[in-house]
């Protein structure tokens, strides 16, 4: 095992690239009945490319979960692969990948040891990976507290004597300390009030920066992704419905779901009303999904196709989109 | 455009603007005693609630937004403290009523909605059994009638084949049902002032907009008052028919929801406003990297022990030495506008200052 925080020379393929992934569990078997079909994620296409933020976005039970955790190496898929620097993920050794790819949750209150002081908390993945001696564990413990924003007395402090948002910036030092090339942050602001969650996403997007950091940022907030991603992939019931750059997106979405989506983020305008949205109530039956689109019963706009034929996935460059609405020669702006 | 919504807005401020409020809150304290000192969770605050009109109590955790609801509804643990000059609602102390008259208030003509319809629907029996139960035990009306009230409450809360919901638990409910199931308890006996307490945090952002359309067009019907709590300024600008912004305890800016939101006067107003997310389409020639979030450097107070001057000094790039020193009252920035600071935030000299130049 390798014994220095140097960082690996990197490939010029994507730092993270996925290809036709599903995932199905099983659900409800019994003695007398069978068990049926949950497809958490269904051949799901992405490329995320080394220093780039992709921002996932979908309702709960759209999957996003799900896909975070079959990237952390947590999950198999049931079909389909994933690729870091162009390597398959399962052919990649458990504490290489964890050096690779870090996770940062949603709950910074019972994601970290309440027994542990910060600094063993932070220190942690360098024990792990017999990285360094104890000097040079320590010296990499006050590195890293200063670049979060930690003051270094913290670091004899247990999680309960601290604020949300610092123990958010414990988990994001813990999982920078061993250097990886890419975060997966699982909702990382949602527990947090506004003020702090500022606070965040701005120290999330300085060490972007500053540690060339690949970000895959999930979250039901779209308002907060125009931020701090440069892709953002639509999900709903398990599929990618509407791929593209952040701009695009958030400016004009064309999916009627990633409309919806964007139509329910409630700006500060006291001039304006609640959003008129006209989605049908509730989310459908996973394991019993509709036909066809799986978004038409909910849809404003599905007409005759919508329920029977499941629309193909349109490429165009850089945008990807799954609707009847836009069919394959009438696209192209 | 102008959306059935205003009118009721500028409705309910012209008709109701002579009228006594329904809920009139002043000097209201809640201290808490702690092993280390008492806490003072909420400090003397001031506010009153017309008729049929939305009032809002935004703040971040810890400013005692919740202390002041469960407060309200006396609802508070033992270890609190509650004391108020005033706390009027419909006419009636609500300080000096017995703990039997408060139960029969709550339920009736105050309701109240929380964050997690999990937590506080009984598990252990069925919707249809815990809505009759709230009407049978505030009007003289037999288990029939209590059921019927109940399958019509459940469809004025949109919700589909009631009769099926009321036989189910609330585990078989999806998030977004089980917030409109809490509604439709809540509005069983058709009460006048309902306090929601983040009614939507818990719910996706899709399913948070139909709730709150839901709450604006039932508040319609019924004609009721809501004091909507919540740390979400999107949902504040547009609920809000009037504000108080709360911060370490205290009111430290109320006004209209255009008075606040469009001509901010607290320091801490006017951080809290930077720190959210604007649409993207009024920013379209900023690049990604420029795009940044205001945000309030520091760490919100301890309330133990003591308070003297400006709770927010410590983080407010305005301050000047006489703001930890004076206790301030609440000034006023215009007609029904008001702010508690020593210094001007709109143009970053204290009034004083001014008088000389």
């Amino acid at each position: 095992m390798s014994a220095t925080l140097s960082k690996t020379t990197h490939s010029s393929k994507p730092a993270l690239e996925v290809r036709n992934l599903s995932r199905i569990f099983d659900v409800g078997g019994g003695i007398l009945r069978k068990a049926r079909p949950l497809r958490a994620c269904e051949d799901i296409n992405l490329i995320v490319e080394r220093g780039e933020v992709l921002g996932i976005v979908g309702e709960s039970g759209s999957g996003k979960t799900t896909l975070s955790r079959m990237m952390l190496g947590l999950m198999k898929p049931t079909a389909g692969e994933i690729l870091i620097d162009g390597r398959p993920i399962h052919s990649i050794d458990r504490h290489e990948l964890s050096r690779k790819i870090q996770p940062i949750f949603q709950d910074p209150y019972s994601s970290l040891n309440p027994r542990k002081t910060i600094g063993q908390i932070i220190t942690l993945p360098l024990e792990a990976h017999g990285i360094g001696t104890q000097s040079e564990r320590n010296l990499a413990l006050e590195q890293i507290m200063s670049e979060v924003g930690l003051p270094p007395r913290l670091k004899h402090s247990y999680p309960s004597q601290l604020s949300g948002g610092q123990r958010q910036r414990v988990a994001i030092a813990r999982a920078l300390i061993i250097k990886p090339e890419i975060l997966i942050c699982d909702e990382p602001t949602s527990a947090l009030d506004v003020s702090v969650q500022a606070q965040i996403l701005n120290l999330l997007k300085d060490l972007r920066a500053s540690h060339n950091l690949t970000y895959l940022f999930i979250t039901h907030d779209l308002g907060i992704l125009d931020y701090v991603a440069d892709k953002v992939a639509v999900m709903y019931m398990g599929r990618i419905v509407e791929l593209g750059t952040a701009r695009t997106i958030l400016a004009a979405p064309r999916h009627p779901y990633a409309q919806a989506l964007l139509g329910s983020v409630l700006t500060p305008e006291p001039e304006l009303d609640l959003p008129d949205l006209h989605l049908g109530r509730g989310f459908p039956d996973p394991l019993n999904p509709p036909t066809g689109c799986s978004f038409h019963p909910r849809c404003l706009k599905a007409f005759a196709p919508c329920a029977q034929i499941r629309p193909q996935t349109i490429h165009q460059t850089g945008h990807s989109i799954e609707c009847h609405l836009y069919p394959s020669d009438q696209t192209g702006d | 455009m102008i959306s059935p919504d205003m009118d009721s807005k500028t409705l309910t401020q012209s008709t109701n603007a002579s009228e006594r409020p329904l809920l009139q809150v002043s000097g209201l304290s809640v201290d808490l005693a702690l092993p280390a000192g008492a806490l003072h969770a909420v400090q003397s605050i001031d506010f009153s609630v017309k008729a049929g009109e939305t009032f809002c109590i935004v703040g971040e955790s810890g400013c005692g937004k919740t202390m002041t609801s469960l407060a309200l509804m006396r609802l508070l643990p033992r270890s609190a403290k509650i004391t108020a000059n005033r706390l009027e609602f419909e006419g009636q102390d609500l300080l000096k009523l017995s703990e039997k008259q408060m139960a029969e208030l709550r339920g009736d003509r105050l309701g109240m909605i929380f964050q997690d319809p999990m937590t506080s629907l009984n598990p252990v029996y069925t919707i249809g059994n815990q809505m009759e139960e709230v009407y049978l035990r505030h009007r003289k009306a037999s288990r029939k009638e209590a059921r019927e009230r109940a399958e019509y409450m459940l469809q004025r809360v949109g919700i589909m084949s009631p009769a099926l919901r009321m036989q189910q638990f609330p585990h078989q409910l999806s998030g977004g049902l089980r917030q409109r199931v809490m509604i439709a308890m809540t509005l069983m006996c058709e009460p006048r002032l309902i306090i929601a307490d983040e009614p939507t945090t818990a719910l996706d952002v899709t399913v948070q907009v139909q709730i709150l359309q839901l709450l604006i067009k039932l508040q319609k019907e019924f004609g009721m008052a809501i004091i909507l709590i919540t740390h979400n300024l999107g949902i504040v600008a547009r609920m809000a028919d009037r504000l108080a912004v709360m911060y370490a305890g205290k009111i430290v800016e109320t006004g209209t929801g255009l008075d606040v939101f469009r001509h901010p006067r607290h320091p801490y107003t006017k951080g809290l406003l930077s720190c959210i997310p604007t649409h993207a389409s009024q920013r379209q020639n900023e690049s990604i990297a420029d795009r940044r979030l205001g945000s309030i450097p520091g760490l919100v107070p301890s309330l133990i022990g003591e308070i003297k001057g400006c709770s927010f000094r410590n983080r407010c790039q305005w301050a000047q030495p006489d703001c930890a020193s004076t206790n301030l009252d609440l000034r006023e920035a215009s007609t029904g506008h008001s702010y508690r600071c020593l210094i001007d935030a709109k143009s970053g000299i204290s009034p004083t200052a001014e008088a000389a130049l």
